[in-house]
């Protein structure tokens, strides 16, 4: 190996190091954690190796919520945001006066403390024996029935976390598409429009084609990030979401590593790798979609 | 479809906020295009001619003034129902479809009684695509081709729709040298065989004048001379066209004229009559010079730059409002390389006078001294 070569490596060995010890071997431990049975932190010994963290796992009930939850959220918020956020940055585009307001205006909950987003949302959705909450003013103003958002039936707590996912996540949504259509060229349109193409044309057949490896992009790093909820419901349900049927897959491996009924590494490294099994299969199904769809 | 334009004007409000004047764009350009003629409208970067163009196409409204498509006026009329057809500078290809697809998409658009079927849309499209030589590139995407393929994607997109009139906006500025002179020529065969009256828009005087039937040149939005590209070459209006028109450019030169001669410096070179005793800017023609032993317009030579058939003198005249003096000349005269100065006479006929102050042209007739 000659000199120059040498250097290069030596340059790269920093990086290397943190990764290695931060990343790569973790990764490699929570597999073979996950292969261990019947390990005991405390002795850090185990019984045997086998695929029975699996099994345990995937009969757990809570587990099986679990990742309920999960696929429920990621398979409502996921589209849901990117459509609302696509919409709304179309809008921002064709207007000319205020946009900057209602850009900033959308901004904000991505600078905005999740502790005071959380208070937004308890004084929106929270049932107290002093009020109701403002959504169920609301409700009740129209002639509902008072739903308890936070402690009640399963659907409202699910629409309650679907609702702050897909608040919390499309600023940055916004962010990306309004900056994706400004590079569009204006020429594109204008040569559309001289051949009279209707506006809903102009959009599904030039704009998003133009702008598709970032919706792409957006809706890939959206499904990972919606696999990866946790602190969205613990900012919402407390921490013992087992208790309140909200927990998700990173949730159900928290729990099992730190929460009250914790001390199970294994247990948490074989749903770790259940997930990540689930993420890569999603990913590699959202590239083999986006060869056909998305035009760089 | 003949192109009336009648006193149409073009104002932007002007940039930046310290700023209130406008820029007048287009200023009460007046001017018809007859049916089936190409036409080139010529000037420099910043003169209007693209702001003209898109008026006529209908992307801009105009100020003031009005357009007529035939008998119809079509000044308030949305570009798509004008019946158009525009090659962006650009070309503005849609990167994502196929040439197929980018020829067809304003087919695409058709609705109600003029709605075709796919086997319809590919068919005009492959007539179309047969037009400008494209066959077999079908199914390429744009950037997969060469510019002057992607340029007659353009053109065959904007044709296959059958417009009234096609619109080309700088359509071989994105082209080498030998592409632009292979495609200045395709544009002109193509506007022959489908006889679409075709406005173009250039800055290149050379193109313009080798493949329009009129040419418009303009200047700060104001059209200075309209006519055939020889006539507006041989009678040029103005300074600014004669400068604008020929390669290489006119010379110019400070003269005066008096006791009906054209003095330029000491040298009486030509006798006039019909004009009055003035301060003149007096230009000639590379074309114009003959020399002559005996010639009266004395310069000093430079070089002698051979070019096969002609031969270019270059030289300088301490009158001369330009650095050097630039003369062509048949090879078959002898002029001496080593010489220190040339002599030349003029052809009359080469030679315009202009006022001094405002450019204008000033007429003469030349006598035979």
């Amino acid at each position: 190996m000659d000199n120059k070569n040498l250097k290069g490596w030596l340059y790269l060995l920093p990086a290397f190091l943190f990764l290695g010890i931060f990343m790569i071997y973790p990764l490699i431990d929570v597999f073979v954690y996950s292969f261990e049975e019947g390990y005991n932190s405390a002795s850090q010994t185990f019984s045997g190796t086998g695929l029975y963290n699996y099994s345990y796992v995937l009969h757990d009930p809570y587990f099986l919520q679990a990742v309920q939850n999960t696929l429920l959220l990621v398979g409502i918020t996921v589209p849901l945001s990117t459509g609302l956020a696509l919409l709304i940055s179309v809008a921002l585009s064709s207007i000319k006066p205020l946009r900057n307001l209602f850009q900033t205006v959308y901004f904000l909950p991505y600078v905005t403390n999740t502790l005071a987003v959380g208070l937004v949302f308890m004084i929106l959705f929270k049932k107290t024996p002093y009020s109701d909450g403002l959504v169920n003013l609301l409700i009740q103003t129209f002639g509902g029935d008072s739903v308890d958002f936070i402690g009640g039936p399963y659907w409202a707590k699910m629409f309650v976390l679907c609702f702050y996912t897909v608040w919390v996540v499309m600023p940055f949504k916004i962010l990306i598409l309004t900056s994706a259509l400004a590079s569009v060229s204006q020429t594109y349109y204008n040569a559309a429009r001289v051949d009279g193409t209707p506006r809903w044309r102009i959009f599904t057949r030039i704009t998003l084609p133009m702008i598709s490896p970032m919706v792409f992009y957006l809706v890939i790093t959206g499904f990972i990030g919606a696999f990866k909820a946790y602190s969205d419901a613990v900012a919402l349900f407390g921490t013992d979401l087992n208790a309140s049927e909200m927990n998700t897959i990173v949730g159900y491996v928290y729990d099992m590593l730190y929460g009250d009924s914790g001390g199970y590494p294994s247990y948490a490294s074989a749903a770790a790798i259940i997930l990540f099994a689930i993420v890569l299969t999603i990913t590699c199904i959202n590239l083999l979609v986006s060869k056909k769809h998305v035009h760089y | 479809m003949k192109i009336l334009l009648q006193n149409l004007t073009k104002k932007f409000p002007g940039r930046g906020k310290k700023s209130s004047s406008e820029v007048i764009a287009v200023n009460n350009f007046t001017f018809e295009i007859p049916d089936g003629k190409l036409v080139g409208l010529l000037g420099p970067s910043g003169c209007g001619k693209s702001t003209a163009l898109n008026l006529i196409c209908g992307l801009l409204k105009p100020t003031d003034g009005k357009i007529f498509f035939g008998e119809d006026d079509v000044t308030n009329l949305p570009p798509e129902h004008r019946g158009v057809g525009l090659v962006f500078q650009n070309y503005a290809l849609y990167p994502h479809l196929t040439v197929l697809k980018n020829i067809t998409f304003p087919l695409e658009n058709l609705r109600g009684a003029d709605k075709l079927s796919r086997e319809e849309m590919e068919k005009r499209a492959l007539e179309a695509a047969k037009l400008v030589q494209l066959e077999g590139l079908m199914d390429r995407k744009p950037s997969e081709l060469s510019g002057g393929q992607q340029q007659r994607v353009a053109i065959a997109r904007a044709l296959v729709k059958s417009p009234k009139v096609l619109l080309l906006d700088e359509p071989l500025s994105n082209l080498d040298a030998r592409l632009r002179l292979q495609t200045r020529e395709e544009i002109r065969r193509i506007q022959r065989q489908t006889g679409v009256t075709t406005v173009f828009v250039t800055h290149d005087q050379e193109e313009a004048m080798s493949i329009s039937d009129m040419i418009v040149v303009m200047k700060e939005g104001v059209a200075q001379q309209i006519g055939r590209p020889q006539e507006v070459y041989d009678e040029p209006v103005n300074l600014f066209v004669a400068k604008f028109l020929g390669t290489p450019p006119i010379n110019i030169f400070r003269g005066q004229v008096s006791g009906g001669r054209l003095y330029i410096g000491e040298e009486a070179v030509l006798a006039l009559e019909g004009t009055t005793d003035r301060e003149v800017t007096v230009g000639i023609r590379p074309e114009g010079f003959i020399p002559r032993e005996d010639g009266p317009l004395t310069c000093h030579m430079t070089r002698v730059e051979v070019m096969g058939r002609d031969i270019s003198v270059v030289s300088t005249h301490p009158c001369s409002a330009t650095v050097s003096i630039r003369s062509i000349i048949n090879a078959e005269s002898m002029v001496d390389p080593d010489a220190r100065t040339v002599r030349f006479s003029i052809k009359p006929h080469k030679l315009y006078l202009f006022d001094s102050e405002t450019g204008e042209r000033i007429p003469f007739t030349a006598r035979v001294c």
